[in-house]
């Protein structure tokens, strides 16, 4: 099963290699395959992980008398089926009920937790070096030492960087004098953080290819000696 | 009731969402969570109106006998395996988890190692110094490539010692490089895009809550 498996899964990185020379059946082959299997281990996780355990469940043990209290996963399971309107034009207008609860459902989530996370956390991430200039007592007693001068340098350089960034992407007023200055700033930290993303990315891309070639060079060749032994 | 409901239960929700965030009470604990368990129910289905919408879309590209219609077969076959295994037995199945990881898991890989060689002539594009903005991207790019592996590393140091300036320069100059680079300039860059996305997103909530934003209604009456 296993000789197999390498067998198949050598077949179809070969395949979708193939694309390298030019777009031909075999890629094409395997693109599709590649859709089909996806779109079915994302239902059967969503089913078994999602639908099942909560509202299945609940559902058949409310309706069983086990325990009554499941009954209320029939409302969203009602507004779930709300989705299928989409299918007959009369009524396709009803979807916007699971739509409208889901966009609600997400907006009141964002607002508190992108508040905390990514304002008040990030805001904090970048002011709180400065706390830190001199020898702090810890709570528990511990002395916490200062930063050395090129950590100081990193803390305000970080400060600096975040106000020109955000001056960038600040259009209420015009880019005119020290707002133009800032905003050049701003765009010479943006570059290095596209420089690295770009860098990360080629190097992670990097990664996987070296994984499929490890692959192929170690495992599937390697099982020609397997298939050789067995035969002979 | 077409337009009105919708935006009453999505102002309903959002109003919940966030109150129960703030109140530390059971009743709001409890309302909670029954609203996160009743979202995780809701999004099932519309993945699978997606998957019927992709199925007729192929069986469309069947009928008139478009480009390649031949392979939207394929996608039947990858599709109705997967399910018609994982479904009944479970994905614990052993014939599923072999298809996921001698089928999909490879094939994910190979699509996304891909991309390694036509980053490669994006790069090319990209790595041409014509102006300032160009050449940090490019030297930062060089820097964080560099300092990913050990090669980066082993040549700073071997460059070092030949030229025997490694009693002046610290050894692993790339790896130090890459870590400072990531840790101040582009994680300032990063934030200061957080916190303007982060804005954006709780004024576009805050709007699709009172019903201002209402496009996700799409047209009609």
């Amino acid at each position: 099963m296993d000789l197999i498996g390498i067998w198949v899964a050598a077949f179809l990185t070969l395949c979708i290699y193939s694309f390298l020379y030019r777009d031909n059946p075999l890629y094409r082959f395997a693109e599709h395959l590649f859709v089909g299997i996806s779109v079915g281990y994302g239902i059967v996780l969503s089913i078994h992980q999602g639908f099942l355990p909560l509202a299945w469940k609940p559902f058949w043990e409310a309706i069983t008398f086990k325990d009554p209290s499941g009954l209320w996963v029939i409302i969203p399971i009602a507004f779930g089926l709300l989705f299928f309107a989409r299918l007959s034009p009369k009524h396709t207008w009803l979807i916007r009920y699971p739509i409208a609860v889901l966009i609600g459902y997400g907006s009141g989530i964002a607002i508190p937790n992108v508040l905390r996370a990514n304002i008040f956390e990030q805001t904090r991430g970048t002011l709180q070096p400065f706390g830190k200039m001199t020898e702090t007592i810890a709570a528990n007693g511990d002395t916490i030492p200062a930063l050395s001068t090129f950590e100081i340098f990193g803390a305000i350089l970080m400060v600096i960087g975040v106000i020109c960034t955000l001056t960038y992407f600040f259009f209420s007023v015009e880019h005119r004098g020290p707002i133009k200055g800032l905003s050049k700033v701003g765009i010479a930290f943006l570059m290095i953080g596209f420089g690295s993303a770009f860098g990360n990315t080629v190097m992670g891309r990097v990664a996987l290819l070296i994984q499929r070639v490890d692959f192929l060079m170690f495992d599937w060749i390697a099982s020609f000696g397997t298939i050789f032994n067995s035969i002979f | 009731m077409k337009r009105q409901i919708p935006l009453a239960l999505c102002f309903l929700f959002g109003i919940v969402m966030i109150i129960t965030q703030f109140s530390p009470h059971p009743v709001s604990k409890s309302i909670y969570e029954r609203v996160i368990s009743g979202a995780l129910i809701i999004g099932p289905f519309a993945l699978v109106l997606a998957t019927i919408t992709l199925i007729q879309t192929h069986i469309n590209r069947i009928q008139r006998r478009t480009e390649h219609w031949g392979y939207s077969f394929v996608v039947f076959a990858g599709l109705i395996t997967m399910v018609a295994i994982g479904v009944p037995f479970g994905p614990e199945n052993p014939i599923f988890v072999w298809l996921y990881r001698n089928v999909q898991v490879p094939m994910d890989a190979t699509m996304f190692s891909l991309l390694a060689f036509f980053i490669a002539s994006a790069a090319y594009r990209a790595f041409r110094a014509r102006s300032t903005e160009a050449t940090l991207l490019l030297v930062t790019a060089l820097i964080v490539m560099l300092g990913n592996v050990p090669v980066g590393d082993l040549i700073w140091n071997s460059l070092l010692s030949l030229t025997g300036l490694d009693s002046i320069i610290s050894q692993n100059g790339p790896s130090s490089a890459r870590g400072w680079i990531l840790d101040n300039p582009n994680l300032s860059a990063r934030r200061g895009i957080i916190l303007g996305v982060s804005l954006g997103v709780i004024s576009q909530s805050i709007r699709i809550i009172l019903g201002i934003e209402r496009s996700y209604l799409g047209g009609g009456d």
